[in-house]
């Protein structure tokens, strides 16, 4: 049993079918790419696991309890945390606000009247945002507007206050979409970092074959709204049928 | 000081000095001087500006934070105003039951206007809480007449039952309102000299009062609470995706800035027992967003300055006619001092909107952040220009944000 089990899910939009039979199963503390040409259903998928769209048929297991029909808070709060493909932060406060929000959501849940404590009083908090701010390299950016860095900034803060969590799963949505090599090597550093020091699941969508194969060490590949290969990287790679779906189209 | 940093500290002893000291301040000009009609200190204008100031500050609660634009807030006005009335009527004269009743009805009516209305955002709250303001008021003239007393509005009378006070004085006329004996239109008249400075009990119970909301609200802003309430502004995707549940915050941002107004209400029936249904009118909402914006949205001080700013055009400038105009510009000859008041006219009396508009057209395109911004753009200039003087390299300063 993974931590992750998505058994049948089919979605339908109108007269499209997005989704159909998919069955997946993430392992508990391995990093798990689902890849795929455009259109073959990866942010749909994404998107009925997080809450944002309810699939059709089929059921999402999550450590053993059903994700359908809870709202995108809830199963945040049960261990699930998303990371965007445009990094998705709160771009008018600072650095460190934008790292204390989840801080507060981790420990006072999803809906808390604090309204006469002031934050700077929040002690364990303010220490908990700083220590995760070190640890994403970014202290000396605190007091910046968030909306003011680079999207290789926006894009660590973000990974940042998703681990200042302590999520079970972590998901991305091509985290290296749009960004400079540099930055996406950076990028990939950080996600083997997170992946080796912490007991974390991180589930990927990616496009970028050099990401996928530096990370991964399970991969899925979606063709059409179904799954047509689940094995691992360096058997993926060979794979006849994968090359003719994805990996030929683009060569 | 009271659990606030120093900033917040420092901004809250400038409005207590300006509310405390506000019949000398609003009292510049002698009595007898041409200029005396500037003269803002009287009591029910001083009165004015505090009650609007919470209306605005509470409203701000609101708008400033979440970024919510309420067009229905002169809902919670006029009902505050109206259970205050009430009370004056059932219960007796003192206002602490008054003011006490009036916040939890207000907050108790946000409750359901805010739970309907938060199912949406941007322009269709807008209009949504508008619908509901406007059927509040219509409500108020027609349907409900029973307890608002329609057109006429909810006045005091002497069969009044007033159980804990009396239905009416003994030479048979009706009570006034007062705080434990204190009566709130009792003015002290202080002369000095040329001029003549009023000092109001209800005054001074309205601008306690507003500190006291002053205080609360920069504690709000300070608190995880506010903080979250501007994440709510600046991304609400990111909140629901880091475990947060943005309604529970909205609703009670709503709830807290319908209180406010709702407090407002029954100060203004405090001050002057009788509640209208003109008070819930959409025009009444605007003006609010009017001095909020004007101020500053999301600033601490901003609706302050603009509840004030507002206030003093309305009842100053449209105070000013023809005569007076002719009485300023009689130095000229007589041909250019009718072409200056002819082109002066349309500004003053009743066309004091049209300088408000003018107004209010300038700040939002040259300030976008209220007078607040404008304040700090002459402190910015000033220290910029002592950097000069000081004959250092001046370095960039930077502008105040």
């Amino acid at each position: 049993m993974g931590i992750l089990e998505v058994k049948d899910v089919g979605k339908r939009f109108g007269g499209l079918q997005a989704l159909s039979n998919v069955n997946l199963s993430v392992q508990e503390n391995s990093v798990h790419a689902i890849i795929g040409p455009n259109g073959a259903g990866k942010s749909t998928l994404l998107n009925c696991l997080v809450g944002k769209l309810i699939p059709d048929t089929g059921s999402v297991m999550f450590d053993g309890q059903s994700v359908l029909g809870r709202a995108p808070y809830e199963i945040n709060q049960m261990g699930i945390s998303r990371v965007f493909q445009t990094p998705e932060i709160f771009g008018d406060l600072t650095v460190l606000e934008n790292m204390m929000i989840p801080c507060f959501a981790k420990r006072d849940g999803a809906f808390e009247l604090n309204a006469l404590s002031a934050v700077l009083k929040q002690k364990d908090i303010l220490q908990k945002a700083e220590h995760m701010l070190e640890e994403m390299n970014m202290a000396d950016k605190r007091h910046m507007h968030a909306a003011a860095m680079s999207r290789g900034d926006k894009r660590r803060l973000e990974i940042g206050m998703c681990l200042s969590q302590e999520p079970r799963l972590l998901l991305l949505d091509e985290p290296t979409a749009g960004m400079a090599r540099a930055d996406t090597n950076n990028t990939i550093d950080l996600l083997k970092q997170i992946s080796e020091e912490r007991d974390i699941t991180i589930a990927i969508i990616e496009h970028d074959m050099h990401v996928v194969f530096s990370l991964a060490n399970r991969i899925t590949v979606l063709a059409q709204g179904t799954p047509l290969v689940e094995d691992d990287p360096q058997n993926i790679r060979g794979n006849p049928k994968v090359r003719e779906a994805y990996l030929g189209e683009s060569a | 000081m009271f659990g606030l940093d120093k900033k917040d500290t420092s901004k809250l002893i400038i409005v207590a000095c300006l509310a405390l000291l506000a019949p000398f301040i609003l009292n510049p000009f002698p009595t007898d001087s041409a200029l005396a009609q500037f003269n803002a200190g009287y009591p029910d204008l001083m009165q004015r500006f505090v009650i609007f100031g919470i209306f605005a500050i509470g409203f701000n609660i609101l708008f400033g934070l979440t970024g919510y634009l309420s067009f229905g807030h002169a809902a919670f006005l006029g009902v505050g105003s109206y259970s205050a009335v009430w009370m004056f009527k059932l219960i007796g004269m003192n206002v602490i039951p008054a003011i006490v009743l009036s916040v939890i009805v207000a907050g108790l009516f946000a409750l359901l206007i805010g739970f309907v209305s938060l199912r949406r955002s941007g322009i269709y709250f807008s209009i949504l809480t508008l619908a509901f303001a406007q059927m509040s008021f219509n409500l108020a003239y027609s349907v409900l007449t029973p307890i608002t007393n329609g057109e006429t509005g909810l006045q005091l009378t002497l069969e009044d039952p007033r159980i804990l006070g009396v239905s009416a004085t003994a030479d048979g006329s009706i009570p006034v309102t007062n705080l434990f004996g204190l009566e709130m239109r009792s003015t002290f008249e202080m002369a000095v000299g040329p001029w003549a400075f009023q000092f109001n009990a209800g005054y001074y119970l309205c601008a306690l009062i507003m500190l006291a909301a002053f205080y609360l609200s920069i504690r709000i802003f300070r608190s995880p609470f506010g903080m979250m309430l501007r994440a709510v502004k600046s991304n609400q995707q990111r909140m629901n995706y880091t475990g947060l549940n943005t309604r529970p915050y909205t609703l009670a941002a709503f709830v807290i800035s319908g209180m406010y107004a709702g407090l407002a209400g029954g100060l203004m029936a405090s001050m002057d027992p009788l509640a209208g249904a003109e008070r819930m009118q959409w025009t009444a909402s605007g003006e609010v967003v009017l001095m909020t914006i004007l101020g500053g949205a999301g600033t601490l001080i901003g609706p302050v300055l603009g509840a004030g700013f507002i206030k003093y055009f309305e009842n100053i400038f449209s105070k000013i006619n023809d005569n007076v105009l002719h009485t300023w510009f009689s130095f000229l000859p007589d041909g250019m001092e009718d072409a200056v008041v002819f082109i002066i006219h349309p500004f003053i009396g009743k066309g004091w909107h049209l300088t408000l508009g003018i107004l209010f057209m300038l700040v939002v395109i040259f300030l976008p952040g209220g007078l607040v911004e404008g304040g700090q753009r002459i402190k910015g200039w000033l220290s910029r220009r002592k950097a000069k003087d000081g004959g250092k390299a001046a370095g960039e300063t930077n502008p105040a944000e």
